[in-house]
């Protein structure tokens, strides 16, 4: 019994040290060193892996950033100083860089555009699109099966009343949204810009105000009431000019008579009262 | 090969992969199984490193068991057998085993590396492997045949998570009810996939 007992320690101890000096020797001999600027870097990361530096996950651009294949603006997510820090780290410099935001350019949510078809199908933008194009009248906006919103790895796009809306607070710019969209509505626009023309339907008037409350029709009275060069006209529908943007006062300016020149928190709080309402009748 | 011999291979390839199938049928490594099947890719990396740690560990430890384990030794007058200190011994040899592989394929192969790196320290003590080594020990079998058995082993082990992960991605798409979504039907899916595979039964 007691030779048993000693017989098993010794030969798991033996096979301790053996695997333990066997794979010693394997790290020491054929280790491969990581750059400890990998870790520092990947620390400094958002960590979220969203993919908007067009890399698999944050461990890859922290990897790329300390071989010198990319620069440290190119992380939509990080804060200027967190960026400013992986500079310094990496002896870098870095030019300013702009907080970018997404906006979707549509105001089509149930209430204001008409609903041709009962769709049933899969709840997915690309499918509703694919038959008959999608549920809504309007061929140009919004579908409402929140594809974006799925996509979105910070919970920053909320469905309201089958309209997809970005909160400001909430998005970091990091553009997943815009690729998920089959229709083409979400931009990259600056934060600073907070307002908006929420039509993207590049239809005649006539048409559009068939099937929507709230279209763009070229009207002009924005650009009229507006500095030159703020906004652009674009065949049937105008646009904000992100690189020279109006202020939140032109709303009040233009007098805007289909109400779809809007701040981003007006056109927040339409549709959220728009709910109320329905919920009220 | 005489008769005995063709119908001992048959049930260590087509047996091992299909009848006893190590997920649906003697549901082992039901982690892995259910928590990488989401997508493909994945799916593909998982079963690769299942391959590659099973087929080493089971060639490792049959050496181990039909040179030590498996004899008794007389010492100072006494019979000693140490084949009760055999899991002990399997799951250092496996855990260690993998840390070297790891460190090898990084060097020599980065892009293997790549591909099965993150896999490989999840399946160090995973039961697949354990069991598959054990199911060696207990069927006495000798080094060839466990290396052939865990190869087709880990082989429908990947042909099962597979299937698993083409069928949840397919479910992503679905309008599943409510109360079923996620987990549930996961589940449920595994289930009915384990159903199919009893058809195999009685193959050999």
């Amino acid at each position: 019994m007691l030779l048993t007992i000693i017989l098993s320690i010794l030969a798991l101890s033996g096979l301790g040290i053996i695997l333990g000096l066997a794979i010693g020797f394997v790290s020491k001999f054929f280790g491969v060193a990581t750059d400890p600027k990998v870790d520092l870097v990947l620390e400094l990361l958002p960590g979220v892996n969203c993919g908007g530096c067009s890399r698999p996950g944050c461990a890859d651009f922290a990897r790329a950033l300390v071989a010198g294949e990319a620069s440290p603006e190119q992380c939509p997510v990080s804060s200027q100083e967190a960026v400013t820090q992986i500079a310094q780290l990496l002896g870098m410099t870095v030019g300013d860089l702009e907080k970018k935001v997404a906006v979707v350019l549509c105001g089509g949510d149930i209430h204001q555009t008409k609903v041709k078809t009962l769709y049933n199908g899969v709840n997915d933008c690309i499918s509703a699109m694919q038959i008959a194009g999608g549920p809504k009248s309007c061929a140009y906006g919004c579908l409402g099966m929140s594809s974006c919103a799925r996509a979105c790895p910070f919970g920053a796009i909320e469905m309201i009343n089958g309209l997809a809306v970005v909160h400001n607070e909430l998005c970091v710019g990091c553009g997943v949204c815009v690729d998920t969209c089959p229709r083409d509505l979400i931009k990259l626009v600056p934060a600073e810009a907070k307002v908006h023309i929420y039509c993207s339907s590049p239809e005649k008037a006539a048409v559009k105000m068939k099937v929507c409350n709230v279209p763009c029709i070229a009207c002009r009275k924005c650009v009229k009431s507006g500095e030159e060069g703020q906004f652009e006209i674009k065949g049937f529908r105008v646009e904000v000019n992100y690189d020279n943007f109006p202020g939140e006062d032109i709303v009040e300016k233009s007098g805007c008579p289909k109400n779809c020149l809007l701040t981003t928190a007006q056109h927040l709080e339409i549709e959220r009262n728009a709910d109320k309402e329905e919920n009220a009748v | 090969m005489t008769q005995e011999a063709m119908l001992n291979m048959l049930e260590l390839t087509v047996g091992a992969m299909l009848v006893y199938n190590f997920v649906l049928a003697r549901f082992l490594g039901i982690c892995p199984f259910l928590g990488v099947s989401r997508k493909l890719d994945t799916a593909l990396g998982m079963s690769a490193a299942v391959i590659v740690v099973m087929t080493l560990s089971s060639a490792i430890t049959a050496v181990i068991y039909n040179l030590a384990l498996k004899k008794t030794f007389l010492i100072d007058g006494k019979e000693i057998n140490l084949g009760f200190l055999q899991v002990l011994i399997y799951i250092a040899v496996i855990a260690a085993l993998v840390q070297m592989v790891e460190v090898l394929l990084q060097k020599f192969s980065p892009p293997l590396y790549k591909a099965l790196g993150i896999f490989l320290p999840l399946i160090t003590t995973n039961c697949a492997v354990l069991g598959a080594v054990m199911l060696n020990s207990v069927n006495d079998r000798g080094i060839l045949e466990s290396t052939i058995f865990s190869f087709f082993s880990a082989l429908g082990f990947g042909l099962a998570l597979v299937l698993f992960s083409s069928l949840r991605e397919r479910l992503e798409l679905a309008t599943v009810p409510r109360p079923f979504q996620g987990m549930a039907i996961a589940l449920i899916t595994a289930g009915i996939l384990a159903m199919a595979f009893v058809g195999f039964s009685g193959l050999c």
